[in-house]
């Protein structure tokens, strides 16, 4: 991946989170931010996070966001990209409800979020995702839908009209009665846009593959993403026009049955991710919280691969807290993709020391007190 | 602030589709600073619309005549009929200036979510028209939503017994506009209706 880099060199934040005011000028390609428990690490690389489209790390509401006693809050960065600086804004329009939220790009207001997908991208692991594989399958289809929104941004239209489609025919089974050309309709809408949502996910799921197997996340351990989904099953077997129509003969085939559970037997929302080590093909679910970090790992760096490829820049890569749970070998495997790859990498910590194998290459800041300061730093080794 | 006539006025205006209490209160400021030449015509005009405005027994169309000026008009194609969701759908259609036949206007859209019901759809009188002959084709022009495409794929199953041809308006590339902006449904959409040159 030769991509050049997007870079952060500037982020400024009023009354954002834990933050009344802050500047800061990071100034190399690895950036180690540490700090305590709650210091507000993690509050940095949301801001970051929202300046590209999306609704950020933590997904959170927008009147979340705002410190403590503030009703507007702002966030801006500059940043240096393959053509010139560029400086982007967000926060609650000036005057305007705290449950909105604007962009500015170069002081102007965006013809709309996508025009900002143009200029910036980020990928993010959070410590929310060590969970992906304890819970339910809701969360790895979302992690999923989200890494293909990324590089489709129609995809998350796709997956709207599937579940408005799903939902309107379960409330008209629901209620007895239902009239079947009606329901033939909604069935025939979850079949289109349901073989559409997972051909979008098994050509991610292929790319990625292909990515990482060609090192995009080298020395990293190479992770191989899958789905569980009968539909990929047919689409991995025929043409989509047969997949749609297979769909949608097992969706009017099971009325009865859908109708006496209150939801779809059948579709895009029973699909599951699988994640498995590549080499030993050992499934995420069975691995170890170590081994399941080092994949999700994996899957970040690899994405940020192929954004890099179809974006033409490397999005920044937001790492809050990489080094939980991952052995000191699999450390230095991360801190080596990181020092190989192009992006600009903010990764956080409780414990600076953990990252002093990047010392010469990166810059420590220490988080504390609502404000950021260099960290005094060891000699390179 | 101006007592409650204004006060009425301005709550009646934000009501209207594209305004809200602002843009209101500037509407309401202007009618009443321009009593002569904007408020007291106004008034006369929304009078006059109450009065005479009625839902076209035919196409339900909104016209001061009965059937409609579209309905009445012994020049367009009585064999084809368009089937729109509402009447702002007909009057787009219009000023387009593109259809020669005669429309048929809904009432909405099949909504499980919003609990529109088969019922609650003009589709007796649609059927009606059909029975009484002399239509050829029905063309769907329903929006390309979830429910738009559920209410076609309903209505063409009650369409199907009168051996008419049913057609739905195309979907896909916008005039004047560039593949590679269109979202991978759009695209879809537009190869699978694609056609001999």
């Amino acid at each position: 991946m030769s991509a050049p880099a997007l870079r952060l060199t500037r982020l400024t934040l009023s009354h954002f989170r834990n933050y009344p005011t802050l500047t800061w000028r990071p100034g190399a390609r690895i950036l180690v931010l540490s700090g305590a428990n709650g210091s507000g690490k993690t509050n940095l690389l949301e801001a970051v996070s929202l300046l590209v489209p999306g609704r950020g790390l933590r997904g959170a509401r927008i009147a979340d966001l705002a410190a403590h006693g503030s009703a507007e809050w702002a966030v801006a960065g500059r940043f240096a990209t393959p053509g010139g600086e560029i400086d982007i804004g967000t926060g609650t329009p000036p005057g305007g409800p705290p449950d909105r939220r604007v962009f500015r790009l170069d002081g102007a207001a965006p013809r709309s979020q996508a025009a900002l997908s143009a200029h910036v991208a980020a990928v993010w692991l959070t410590p929310q995702m060590d969970r992906l594989f304890q819970e339910g399958a809701a969360g790895r289809r979302r992690f999923l839908d989200r890494l293909v929104f990324a590089l489709e941004p129609g995809h998350a239209g796709e997956v709207a009209a599937h579940d408005t489609a799903m939902a309107s025919r379960n409330r008209l089974l629901g209620g007895g009665g239902a009239d079947a050309a009606w329901l033939a309709g909604l069935e025939d809408a979850m079949a289109r846009h349901g073989v559409a949502v997972t051909a979008a996910r098994l050509a991610l799921a292929r790319r990625l593959n292909a990515a990482l197997a060609t090192g995009a996340a080298a020395p990293f351990p190479v992770a191989l993403l899958g789905l569980r989904c009968p539909i990929a099953e047919r689409l991995g077997a025929g043409p989509a026009l047969d997949a749609e129509e297979w769909l949608r003969r097992s969706l009017a085939a099971g009325r009865t049955r859908d109708a006496a559970a209150g939801s779809a037997a059948t579709g895009a929302h029973r699909a599951d991710m699988t994640l498995a080590d590549a080499a030993s093909l050992q499934p995420a679910g069975q691995a170890s919280t170590g081994q399941q970090k080092a994949l999700l790992i994996g899957v970040v760096l690899g994405h940020a691969a192929l954004l890099a490829e179809a974006r033409g820049f490397a999005p920044l890569l937001l790492l809050d807290e990489p080094a939980v749970h991952l052995d000191a070998a699999r450390r230095a495997a991360l801190f080596a993709a990181l020092a190989r790859l192009p992006a600009q990498a903010l990764l956080t910590g409780t414990d600076a020391e953990v990252f002093q194998p990047l010392a010469g290459r990166a810059e420590f800041w220490q988080v504390a007190d609502n404000t950021l300061a260099r960290a005094a730093e060891a000699a390179p080794e | 602030m101006g007592g409650p006539e204004v006060e009425r006025l301005i709550a009646l205006l934000a009501r209207l589709p594209g305004l809200g209490p602002r843009s209101a209160r500037r509407a309401a400021l202007r009618l009443l600073q321009q009593p002569q030449t904007r408020l007291l015509p106004l008034a006369a005009a929304l009078n006059e619309a109450a009065r005479a405005v009625r839902t076209c027994q035919l196409c339900g169309n909104l016209d001061s005549a009965d059937p409609c000026t579209l309905c009445a008009d012994p020049r367009r194609d009585r064999g084809i009929v368009c089937v729109v969701e509402g009447v702002g759908d007909l009057w787009a259609l219009e000023r387009a200036g593109v259809f020669r036949g005669l429309y048929h206007v809904l009432g909405g859209t099949l909504s499980a979510l919003a609990g529109t019901r088969p019922e609650d759809l003009a589709t007796e009188p649609l059927l009606a028209r059909l029975r009484a002959g002399g239509i050829v084709e029905v063309i769907l022009a329903l929006g390309a939503t979830v429910d738009g495409a559920a209410t076609a794929h309903w209505l063409t199953e009650r369409l199907s017994p009168f051996g008419v041809a049913i057609s739905r308006v195309g979907q896909g590339v916008p005039i004047g506009g560039a593949l590679d902006v269109l979202d991978d449904g759009t695209l879809a959409a537009a190869l699978r209706g694609r056609r001999p040159f």
